[in-house]
């Protein structure tokens, strides 16, 4: 998790629940995040992302189980908790006719400690926005105003809740650099998406959250490898042999033809490797050969038995 | 405790004054109309006249400082529908500020536009007007500010309530308005049937306008302390009211 192999705990939560009158956002959720480490509550809308993470915060408080970040109980300590923690809400918007740097200095007159405002917005890309009004700022720009009232502070965990969301993707891939940017400085990140490409391109561990329930924990990797462990090559090839000779490769499964299209299945560690050997042992000349490997979106469908979009 | 609150008071005038009709609505329109109507009226009032002579000694000023105190509480209430929908409150109360700095400088902004509002106004009213009484304009002020913090606190109180920025103006219109009806000034209370004095008593504009009017007229603050007292009263049930039904989201 971190650059030394070590993991430290900087949040910790322990059955936690939270309920709006009926309705159960939260039903009992725990898990720890590492120093250092990006991390993502993912899941669809509403399975309880945003209240989880608000709980975090300090912003709400869970009717039942125990949290702790940074040694700091947040909903007792939340005073103390803001100056060791930096905050982008979901959908959160500022006074429309603000200016950019007037933010950026009132954030900063609130902090104990603080870092140089001007530098930051160069960092972000805003200092020829910097006496825009807020209104006038399109998606990404408001969305990089929010990272950099998220970091005035240097906080120790920073907190990103649906980042990207109504973003273009070449936006989205620049708000991702700068996520890692924050990472390599060695700060910790909580994040949620609802974004499995996001959570997998960005996060170092993730948490698969539904109605109020983490399904499962782990590297997207891991996730990967323990609900999908499949393999899929593709290979185009004019050979008729070249289905009867896979199908003698061990960790082959199954193969379903389409034209000279194959397309094979299997399991194991060395399966591509030997669908390789057997394609040169056998002298079979294909014209088209990939991968496919599962995403968290497959694991995401395998695990709850839907796509998250649904 | 309060960190912030100046500047947060000072970036909420400057974004006010930056709508499009934020100072001229609410600053120079009032005092505009005003000299106006003094224009208009000044040469045409017998000196003589006490009814007409009353009203525009006392009766309009009052008036005029209610109606700017009570837009003032309007405008607060629309502010704080629209910050709560907008979730600007909410990205506010995450960082260290205090939900009392928060609410305090929104109290602070209108108040001083109240004011200044209103010295603008008693300068073109002893510009414009012929009535050349002498105003005790620190007293007035004084009065003006109670009048308007203590009114403001209802205005929070129905902020607190609203349930969307698009019912903010005309629900708080619906309460504050018809209390002008009944509050003194266009009928004396001792003039009100029984049953509707019991309701203009029951008002907390007619403390205000009772304190209004006695303190432009240069009567002692010992003969309303029961005003200030009344006004005091709104205030701290107001406050305590809205500190537990206050919705940040």
């Amino acid at each position: 998790m971190t650059p030394t192999g070590t993991f430290r705990p900087v949040i910790e939560v322990s059955g936690i629940r939270k309920t709006y009158g009926d309705i159960v956002a939260v039903s009992d959720i725990s898990f720890t995040v590492g120093e250092g480490e990006i991390f993502g509550l993912i899941g669809p809308n509403g399975a309880g992302k945003t209240t989880t993470m608000e709980c975090v915060e300090g912003v709400r408080r869970p009717d039942r189980g125990v949290i702790s970040i940074l040694g700091l109980d947040p909903f007792r300590d939340v005073y103390k908790l803001q100056n060791l923690i930096g905050v982008q809400l979901q959908q959160a918007q500022l006074q429309k006719r603000i200016k950019v740097w007037e933010a950026v200095d009132l954030w900063a007159s609130l902090y104990t400690k603080t870092v140089d405002g001007d530098r930051l917005l160069d960092q972000l890309g805003l200092t020829s926005k910097r006496n825009a009004w807020f209104m006038t700022l399109s998606g990404g720009q408001k969305q990089r105003l929010f990272i950099a009232l998220a970091l005035i502070n240097d906080p120790e965990v920073v907190f990103l809740d649906e980042l990207t969301t109504g973003l273009d993707p070449q936006s989205r891939r620049a708000i991702w650099e700068l996520v890692r940017g924050i990472r390599d400085r060695g700060k910790t990140v909580f994040m949620t998406t609802h974004l499995m490409e996001e959570a997998e391109r960005l996060c170092d561990r993730v948490a698969i959250i539904e109605h109020g329930k983490i399904i499962d924990i782990g590297s997207p990797e891991e996730l990967v490898a323990r609900h999908c462990p499949a393999r899929t090559v593709v290979l185009a090839t004019l050979n008729v042999l070249a289905e009867e000779s896979l199908h003698r490769v061990p960790s082959v499964e199954t193969i379903t033809r389409q034209d000279s299209r194959l397309t094979i299945q299997g399991c194991g560690d060395d399966f591509v490797t030997e669908v390789i050997g057997c394609l040169s042992e056998n002298q079979i000349r294909v014209t088209d050969f990939r991968t496919v490997l599962p995403t968290l979106e497959d694991v995401f469908l395998k695990l709850t038995g839907h796509s998250i979009r649904d | 405790m309060f960190r912030g609150l100046f500047k947060l008071t000072w970036l909420e005038i400057k974004i006010f004054l930056r709508e499009p009709m934020g100072a001229f609505g609410s600053i120079f329109f009032p005092v505009l109309v005003f000299v106006g109507v003094g224009r208009f009226l000044g040469g045409r009032i017998r000196p003589g006249l006490p009814s007409a002579a009353g009203f525009v000694g006392v009766g309009l000023p009052v008036l005029a400082s209610v109606l700017i105190s009570l837009s003032g509480v309007l405008s607060l209430v629309t502010i704080i529908s629209i910050y709560r929908e907008g979730g600007i409150l909410k990205r506010l109360r995450a960082t260290p500020l205090r939900p009392q700095t928060i609410l305090t400088a929104h109290v602070l902004v209108k108040l001083t536009l109240t004011v200044v509002t209103m010295a603008l106004m008693v300068a073109a009213g002893k510009r414009y007007y012929p009535v050349n009484v002498d105003i005790p304009v620190f007293s007035f002020a004084l009065a003006l500010l109670i009048s308007t913090w203590s009114i403001l606190s209802i205005g929070f109180l129905i902020a607190s309530i609203v349930p969307t920025a698009r019912f903010a103006q005309p629900i708080g219109a619906a309460i504050l308005y018809p209390m002008l009806a009944l509050c003194g000034l266009f009928v004396p209370l001792a003039a009100l049937p029984p049953a509707l004095h019991r309701v203009a008593r029951a008002l907390p504009l007619t403390y205000a306008v009772s304190l209004l009017e006695g303190i432009w007229k240069g009567e002692a603050w010992s003969a309303h302390l029961g005003d200030v007292a009344a006004l005091v009263f709104v205030f701290a049930i107001c406050t305590a009211l809205s500190a537990k039904v206050f919705r940040w989201e």
